[in-house]
């Protein structure tokens, strides 16, 4: 018996992406659509400007790439590597978490590590009983009674019947659902139903724990519950866990060591704070200057007008990674119209980064739609950071005429609001997705001998 | 409980050799196996206020319309035996195979999420869909026996052939239901198909007539639809000395049972590897 749980070496995924990939595509095809691009890939051969406009994103192994691999012409393929030589190695009993952008490849490692995908390269060891939480609930079924759905997600999780069974009130007692056993989960309240989901894995015990950013469900006494343990599990019992979250305030105080993630490669394994550090400026470094609009991946193609360029500057008007917060967020925006729009507004959103949308505002908010003849403009905004928590938000811009559709794009990553003196504790405690800044008086006694006189 | 039954205390997951562990692994899945087979029955007989009678009164209706019009209007030969007990010996095989066919030809795409969150052996799926339509199949036999009492039909030793000929009934399920099981995750428009199948399957299968009117040289091949050999199997072991079985039909049909069986297997393996992918 070694002490190493996991080991991965030159782990890869590779994904084919076929003709133009967008984002948001559906992964199967119907088979009329193989028939006829069968039919009709010989004559594609014959009129090479022709391209077929849908696009699909294929798995490597499908026997359909391979059909179509002998048809060089009729689909532009291209591989897409979501996670790319991966190495490294976790020790028995500790806690890891992962941490990277938005499709650094953490989900892609998870679902390699628990078996949902084959790895394309590389290979993966991993010594003793494995459970995995990509999702709470999952089977779940909503005309099952708790009780029910208590067995039927500890055998979907891995947990033996009489495992099961030595737990149940364990489990019930920990959910707080015990009055709710026999009802079908369908009539559960969301935290009901998330508290129970919970409960079950909360009383795995495998040697190896692999949680996606699950523990962001439920409420906040609730997680902390399940977090300590956690903890205690893998303390006592040397379980190790591996686990990917976006609240780094957890990472820091669960983990031993993380691992950073940067498009689909290593970019730190080690201790937590330097490996935050690290994410947290790469997201400075990726914030540069004005950011190109005009190759940005939009949901849907621009039309008639076409937004250049973006900047997010400071006060000062400083093109800025970081902005101090309860500042202002200067916002410009290039754009061009190709013809004449009459009545055009330009709405802008903001959505926090758990997926939120915040708000949203538009030009006309304030000022009428404008008449504009073709030709390049500038636009610039302002958003006050005080109404903003130090989290991360997404900024998305638009155009339209009339309602008609322009550009629009969303998903731009803001910089990231800083505030030089904050509690970070009570940081990470605050609820809900922004700040309202409320006006507090100062605390008043109101004991007998402060009572004025007259009473 | 030994930790150990559960999951090999030492997995090695390589580039392309995933499926070493693959059959082990089935054996190992067995009880989230039963929980979903246990779970599907569960929801659909609480589901449908009539779940119960539901199972009983399609094929029986269908069994009353086939008599009246194979039997009656066109008259066509009951072999000696009662249309009614014709017509459904026949039914009973044809209504699992078919309500499996439809079960696990959605199995993957209705379990999708668990399919992207959770690993276990894909075949355990499609397997337990078609589990569940054997309840409703043993429902469908009390039917039966009341109607033997009722014609006066004893069974004979040949009642025992229906255990082995429900298996190959299980068998032939199983083999459309997997190669339809992985198509549909690929071609979603599998599911305009099914239905057809069902319906066309019903008219092109000896359910509403005795295979015996198919003429002489067309008979052999007649056997190429593998539910020739099961029904065939039902009739001859329901109602007894009356009807023979055409052996070479019979083995036949045997035979187109096992080779998609197998190529089943194959390709439902084959293609399982992306579904999480695909999906």
């Amino acid at each position: 018996m070694s002490s190493t749980a996991i080991s991965v070496q030159n782990l890869g995924k590779c994904y084919k992406i076929q003709h133009q990939a967008q984002r948001g595509v559906k992964n199967y095809r119907t088979l009329g659509e193989t028939l006829s691009s069968a039919l009709t890939a010989p004559f594609r051969k014959l009129t090479p400007g022709f391209r077929d406009q849908r696009s699909e994103i294929r798995p490597p192994t499908s026997d359909l790439q391979s059909s179509n691999s002998n048809l060089p012409s009729s689909s532009r393929s291209e591989d897409f590597w979501a996670l790319r030589d991966v190495s490294f190695e976790i020790p028995k009993g500790k806690v890891v978490g992962i941490i990277g952008r938005n499709g650094a490849g953490k989900s892609t490692l998870l679902k390699l590590l628990s078996r949902i995908t084959e790895p394309t390269t590389g290979r993966i060891e991993m010594e003793g009983r494995i459970s995995s939480l990509l999702e709470v609930g999952t089977g779940f079924h909503p005309e099952l009674t708790g009780r029910e759905n208590i067995f039927l997600n500890g055998a979907i999780l891995g947990m033996p019947r009489a495992e099961i069974r030595s737990k149940f009130d364990e489990i019930v007692a920990f959910a707080e659902v015990e009055r709710f056993l026999d009802t079908p989960v369908k009539r559960y309240s969301s935290g009901m139903y998330v508290r129970l989901a919970f409960a079950v894995a909360a009383h795995l015990e495998p040697d190896i724990l692999i949680i996606d950013e699950v523990l962001s469900v439920g409420d906040a006494q609730f997680q902390k519950k399940c977090i300590g343990k956690m903890q205690s599990a893998s303390e006592q019992e040397g379980r190790t866990v591996l686990f990917v979250s976006h609240n780094l305030q957890t990472i820091r105080q669960m983990c031993e060591r993380v691992i950073l993630l940067k498009k689909g490669e290593v970019s730190f394994i080690g201790d937590p704070h330097t490996g935050i550090n690290g994410y947290l400026n790469q997201n400075a470094d990726e914030q540069s200057a004005a950011i190109d609009l005009r190759a940005y991946p939009r949901q849907r193609d621009h039309d008639g007008a076409q937004l250049l360029s973006l900047k997010f500057m400071d006060e000062q008007g400083v093109v800025a990674p970081r902005v101090p917060w309860a500042t202002n967020l200067l916002v410009e925006v290039r754009f061009r119209l190709d013809r004449r729009f009459r009545s055009l507004d330009i709405p802008m959103a903001v959505t926090h980064a758990e997926g939120l949308r915040v708000f949203s505002e538009a030009y006309s908010d304030q000022y009428e739609k404008l008449d504009l003849e073709p030709g390049e403009y500038i636009v610039h905004l302002s958003i006050p950071l005080r109404f903003f928590k130090l989290e991360s938000y997404f900024f998305a811009i638009g155009l339209f005429d009339d309602g008609r559709y322009g550009d629009f794009i969303d998903g731009l990553p803001m910089p990231e609001i800083f505030h030089g003196n904050a509690d970070t504790h009570m940081e990470s405690h605050r609820w809900g997705v922004v700040r309202i800044p409320v006006a507090w008086k100062t605390v008043q006694s109101v004991s007998a001998n402060n009572l004025p006189i007259f009473l | 409980m030994n930790p150990s039954r559960i999951l090999p205390q030492r997995l090695v997951i390589e580039a392309g050799r995933t499926e070493r562990h693959y059959w082990a692994d089935l054996w190992k899945y067995r009880e989230l196996f039963i929980f979903l087979s246990w779970r599907d029955i569960l929801v659909r007989y609480k589901q449908t206020v009539i779940g119960v009678l539901w199972a009983v009164l399609r094929p029986f209706l269908t069994m009353v319309v086939f008599s009246f019009i194979f039997g009656r209007l066109a008259k066509l030969p009951s072999d000696g035996i009662p249309y009614p007990i014709l017509v459904f010996s026949a039914m009973l095989p044809w209504q699992f195979f078919a309500s499996s066919l439809t079960e696990a030809s959605n199995s993957l795409i209705s379990n999708a999420n668990m399919l992207s969150k959770i690993y276990f052996p894909r075949l355990v799926l499609p397997t337990s869909a078609v589990i569940v339509s054997l309840v409703d199949f043993f429902i469908s036999f009390v039917i039966l026996a009341i109607m033997m009492v009722w014609y006066g039909i004893w069974p004979t030793w040949h009642l025992l052939a229906l255990i082995p000929l429900t298996g190959l009934a299980f068998l032939a399920s199983m083999a459309a239901g997997l190669w339809i099981a992985a198509l549909n995750v690929e071609y979603r428009d599998f599911r305009y198909i099914v239905p057809f199948l069902v319906q066309f399957g019903l008219y092109v299968s000896p359910v509403g007539f005795s295979s015996s009117i198919v003429p002489e040289n067309l008979r052999f091949w007649y056997s190429l639809n593998p539910m020739v050999g099961v029904i065939d199997g039902f009739r001859w072991a329901i109602a007894g000395a009356q009807t023979e079985i055409y052996w070479p039909g019979f083995a036949l049909s045997l035979f187109v049972v096992f080779a998609l069986l197998a190529s089943g297997i194959w390709y439902f393996r084959r293609m399982e590897r992306t579904f999480a992918d695909v999906i």
